[in-house]
C-alpha cells in the first residue's frame, strides 16, 4: 500500500473513532438524565426533564430519602428479596441442570431423549402461554415466597441450561470419566470431582444468562408471589406507578437508579465473561 | 487382566437416576410441563379460576372452539396482532441495519473499541420496567415543550417503542455481529484487495456472505423479541391511548403480549378462556417463527 493511503487510513479511522466516541456519550444520556432528575423535586422531572437542578427544583438526598419508605414498602426489602431470588435460582438452576445434563448425555436412554427435547421444546414457549395455570400452579404448592419461587425458575427456566449444558457434555471424551470409575468413583463423585470442573465455562455462561434473565424478570415473580409481602425491584417501580394517586416522578427515579447500580457493578466487574455468555446463548430469544 | 469395557449406560449412574434427575424433573412439571398441559385444556373451556373450569361442548364442533372464535372475533386482539408485526418488523430492521455497522467498525482496530463496545451493550443489562421508566421520562421531557406526552399520539408511542427496544437490543446484537465478523478468513479480504474490489464491492461480495449465519440468528431473535414484548410496552404507554371504537376500547398500542394479559388480569374474568386461547395462539406463532429460524439456520450450515 503505498504512503498515502495508508495514511488517508489513518485519518479515516481517527475520524470514525471520534465520530463514535460521540455516539457513545449520546448513548449514555439517558442515564446521565436520569441520574440529574433524583436530585429534583418531584413536579420538574417531566417539566424540565433536561435542565440541571436548579435552587428551586433541587431536592438534595431528599428522593432518596423519602424512595426508601415509597409506598408503605421499604426498600432495602425489594433488594434483599431481589438478591435472595436472583442468586438462589440461579444457583439451583446451575447446579441441577447441569447434574441432569450430564445424565442426559450419558445414559442417553429413550427417556433422556424425551426429556431432552422437552427441554428444548419450552425454549420456544412464550410465558403468556403458561402465566395463568402456572401462577395457579405455584400458588397451590405455596411457591410464593422468594425461597421458594427458585423452583419456578428452575423449571420455567430450564430450558436453555439443558440445551446447552448436553452440548457441552457430549463435548467432553469418555476416557475421563472411564479413569475416575476405574480409579473406584461412583456416580456422584465422579460428577462433583471430574465433571463439574470441566463444566465450568458453560457454568459461567449459563450463569450469566440466568442472573440477567432472573433480577430483571417482571411479570412471573409479579403473578407468583405473595405482593404484599414481597416484592422484587421491577415490582415495587411497577407498583408506585399503577398505584392511585400522585406519583413521585423524583423518588420513582432515585429508585430506579438505586436499582441500576448493582447491575453495573456486575456488569463492570464481569463484562468479559457476560459477553462471551450473550454469545453463547445467542440460540434463545 | 482383561479390562471391561466401559459403560455408563449400564453403571452404576442408571440406578441413581432419582439423584440426578428427579429434581429437575420434578420442577420441571411444576413449571412446564403441567401448566402447558392445563394451559391448552383451558384453552376449550369456561372457568374464572383453574377449580371451576368447563369444557365447552366436545359433540358441538363450533361450541368446543368457542374461545378460539371469540379470540378472532375480538378487534383488540386482531389490532394487537398487526401491531406487533408492525412493530417487529420496524424494530428487526432498525436494530439490525444499526447494530451490523456498529460492528463493522468496531471490528476495524479502532482505538477505543473495547470501550465502545462495552458502552453499547451496558443498556442490555437494565429490565425493561425500569427501562421503560427511564424514557418514558425523557419522552415526556420533550413533549413537554409542546404541551403533550407520550400518549396523547399513538404514532409517538410506537416510535418511543421503537427506541428504547433499540436502544436496548442493538448493543446485543452487536456482540453477536462481531463474533460473526471476526470469523471472516483474513486471506479472503486480503485476496479481495490484491483483486481491486473496493470497500462496498468487499462488504456485499466477502463480508456479507460470510457472517449470513449471525444475520440469520439475530433477524430471527428481533423478530421474536418484537412479538413477545412486554415489559417496555407495560411500562412506556400500557397500551395508551385506548378510544372506544365501536363501542369497545381499544388500546392503540397495545401489543400481543400485553392484550393476553390485559384479557386474563384487568377487568371481566369471564373472558379468561377467551385470554387462553389467545395465549395458544401466541404460543403457535412463536414456536413458529423458532421452527422457521431453525430450518433457516440448518439449510445454511449444510451450503458452507
Amino acid at each position: 500500500m503505498s504512503q498515502k493511503s495508508l495514511a488517508k487510513e489513518k485519518t479515516f479511522k481517527t475520524v470514525l473513532s471520534i465520530v463514535l466516541a460521540v455516539i457513545c456519550i449520546l448513548y449514555m444520556l439517558p442515564i446521565g438524565t436520569l441520574i440529574i432528575n433524583t436530585f429534583k423535586g418531584s413536579t420538574y422531572v417531566k417539566s424540565e426533564t433536561f435542565a440541571l437542578p436548579n435552587a428551586q427544583s433541587f431536592v438534595g438526598w431528599d428522593n432518596y430519602v423519602k424512595g426508601m419508605t415509597f409506598g408503605n414498602y421499604d426498600f432495602w426489602k425489594t433488594v434483599l428479596y431481589s438478591f435472595t431470588i436472583t442468586i438462589l435460582s440461579s444457583a439451583m438452576i446451575l447446579l441441577f441442570t447441569s447434574m441432569a445434563a450430564w445424565f442426559i448425555a450419558r445414559v442417553d436412554s429413550k427417556v433422556c431423549r424425551i426429556i431432552y427435547y422437552l427441554c428444548v421444546f419450552s425454549m420456544v414457549v412464550p410465558f403468556q402461554m403458561v402465566m395463568f395455570t402456572l401462577s395457579k400452579t405455584a400458588d397451590t404448592l405455596k411457591l410464593n415466597t422468594p425461597w421458594t419461587i427458585p423452583i419456578v425458575y428452575l423449571g420455567f427456566g430450564a430450558g436453555l441450561a439443558i440445551f446447552m449444558f448436553v452440548g457441552f457434555v457430549k463435548g467432553i471424551p469418555l476416557e475421563i470419566e472411564e479413569a475416575a470409575v476405574i480409579d473406584g468413583c461412583g456416580p456422584l463423585k465422579t460428577y462433583f470431582l471430574v465433571v463439574f470442573p470441566m463444566l465450568k465455562p458453560t457454568m459461567i455462561s449459563v450463569g450469566i444468562l440466568e442472573i440477567m434473565w432472573v433480577w430483571n424478570d417482571y411479570l412471573l415473580p409479579y403473578l407468583v408471589l405473595d405482593r404484599n409481602l414481597y416484592r422484587t425491584i421491577p415490582i415495587h417501580i411497577q407498583y408506585l406507578q399503577g398505584s392511585y394517586g400522585q406519583v413521585d416522578w423524583g423518588a420513582t427515579m432515585a429508585l430506579i437508579f438505586l436499582g441500576i447500580v448493582p447491575v453495573v457493578i456486575f456488569y463492570l466487574l464481569c463484562q468479559k465473561h457476560i459477553i462471551k455468555g450473550v454469545a453463547a446463548g445467542a440460540v434463545k430469544g | 487382566m482383561k479390562r471391561k469395557p466401559y459403560d455408563l449406560r449400564k453403571g452404576p449412574i442408571r440406578k441413581q437416576w432419582w439423584i440426578f434427575l428427579l429434581p429437575l424433573m420434578a420442577a420441571f412439571t411444576i413449571g412446564f410441563v403441567w401448566p402447558f398441559i392445563q394451559g391448552i385444556y383451558l384453552s376449550f373451556c369456561t372457568f374464572t379460576t383453574t377449580s371451576n373450569a368447563k369444557l365447552n361442548g366436545v359433540m358441538n364442533n363450533k361450541a368446543f372452539f368457542n374461545n378460539y372464535i371469540k379470540a378472532f372475533q375480538d378487534p383488540t386482539f386482531v389490532r394487537s396482532f398487526w401491531y406487533s408485526a408492525l412493530f417487529a418488523v420496524v424494530s428487526l430492521i432498525i436494530i439490525n441495519v444499526l447494530a451490523f455497522t456498529v460492528a463493522y467498525f468496531l471490528t476495524k482496530e479502532l482505538k477505543g473499541s473495547n470501550l465502545f463496545r462495552t458502552v453499547f451493550f451496558m443498556p442490555n443489562l437494565i429490565g425493561g420496567i425500569v427501562l421503560g421508566y427511564i424514557w418514558s421520562m425523557i419522552f415526556d421531557g420533550i413533549l413537554h415543550i409542546y404541551g403533550k406526552t407520550l400518549v396523547t399520539e399513538p404514532v409517538w408511542g410506537f416510535w418511543g417503542l421503537v427506541i428504547v427496544v433499540a436502544w436496548q437490543q442493538i448493543g446485543y446484537m452487536m456482540i453477536i455481529y462481531i463474533a460473526g465478523l471476526q470469523a471472516v478468513p483474513n486471506d479472503m479480504l486480503e485476496a479481495a484487495k490484491i483483486d481491486g474490489a473496493s470497500g462496498w464491492q468487499t462488504l456485499w461480495r466477502v463480508t456479507i456472505p460470510n457472517v449470513m449465519p449471525s444475520i440469520t440468528i439475530c433477524t430471527f431473535l428481533s423478530l421474536t423479541n418484537g412479538f413477545k414484548l412486554f415489559d417496555q410496552n407495560l411500562a412506556l404507554t400500557n397500551g395508551l391511548p385506548k378510544p372506544f371504537i365501536n363501542g369497545v376500547p381499544v388500546g392503540q398500542t397495545e401489543m400481543i403480549a400485553l392484550n393476553i394479559y390485559n384479557t386474563f388480569y384487568v377487568g371481566n374474568t369471564s373472558a379468561r378462556g377467551t385470554a387462553q386461547a389467545k395465549a395458544v395462539l401466541f404460543f403457535i406463532l412463536v414456536a413458529g417463527l423458532g421452527l422457521i429460524q431453525l430450518s433457516a439456520t440448518r439449510r445454511k450450515e449444510v451450503q458452507q
